[in-house]
């Protein structure tokens, strides 16, 4: 199963579209409820991200009968050091971001504690790739 | 504990949701950064904040969160109830602080999460 969002930067009302949409379609997968929450967690954190950082990104969701695979791609500045945007607090985020109650420094962190699999590509100037994959395990339908 | 009573002891008004006033709450978890509130682990979670935009809701929708109490007197928005109702939510509008709501809540019985 594939489903696919495109994410509009900047626009706050409408970030979490997409994550939720994701969620709806777990929950009828019968998906575990700590599972679909380790992956909406993360699917969120990387929606928000995209809208906070870049000028436009897009979502796809591919769910297998053992895991999901999240691939979230931006068009945005890129991130030139990934082991720092790692660490827990380093924030490059604006204020406006800020005042939605993000960019604290622990969208990706966050998505790693949640995460099976994380890989982060990313080119300077241009956009970054983020995949995300999470186990389903034997529990869904 | 009740969402109505929890309402009750914060002199607070339920503003969307009134027909999940009898759901039970056991834990609560208060905080206007919502990557924080994206590290809770616990079910049946009530949320404290001061933070009142979509995204507190939208948080709340991930981290399966089923009440929301909005302190230091924040009003909550048509945008707001619309995305709760879809996700079947109480939000609770009170005028205490988030210090003032969370020490009488757990004064109340309600259990931190860490």
């Amino acid at each position: 199963m594939h489903m696919h969002f495109e994410v509009e930067g900047g626009n706050f009302s409408r970030a979490g579209y997409a994550s939720s949409e994701i969620k709806k379609v777990l929950k009828k997968l019968n998906v575990n409820a700590q599972t679909i929450k380790r992956i909406v967690v993360s699917s969120y954190e990387a929606e928000v991200n995209i809208v906070a950082h870049a000028r436009k990104g897009k979502i796809s969701a591919t769910i297998d009968n053992d895991k999901i695979v999240l691939q979230c791609n931006d068009e945005g500045p890129g991130i030139p050091d990934i082991e720092k945007a790692m660490q827990q607090g380093f924030s490059t985020a604006s204020s406006e971001v800020r005042e939605m109650g993000f960019g604290a420094g622990m969208g990706l962190p966050n998505i790693k504690n949640n995460a099976d699999k994380l890989e982060i590509n990313s080119e300077v100037g241009k956009g970054t790739n983020v995949k995300i994959t999470i186990a389903l395990s034997s529990e869904t339908n | 504990m009740k969402i109505r009573e929890i309402a009750s002891v914060l002199n607070a008004k339920i503003v969307c949701g009134e027909q999940y006033a009898d759901k039970e709450t056991a834990y609560a978890f208060s905080s206007d950064l919502m990557s924080d509130v994206l590290t809770t682990k616990k079910d049946s979670l009530l949320l404290i904040t001061g933070l009142a935009n979509v995204q507190t809701i939208r948080t709340a929708e991930m981290s399966d969160i089923h009440c929301i109490v909005f302190a230091r007197g924040k009003r909550v928005s048509d945008e707001m109830i619309e995305l709760a109702t879809e996700n079947e939510m109480a939000l609770v509008e009170c005028r205490y602080s988030v210090f003032k709501t969370s020490g009488m809540l757990y004064a109340a019985g309600i259990q931190p999460v860490y």
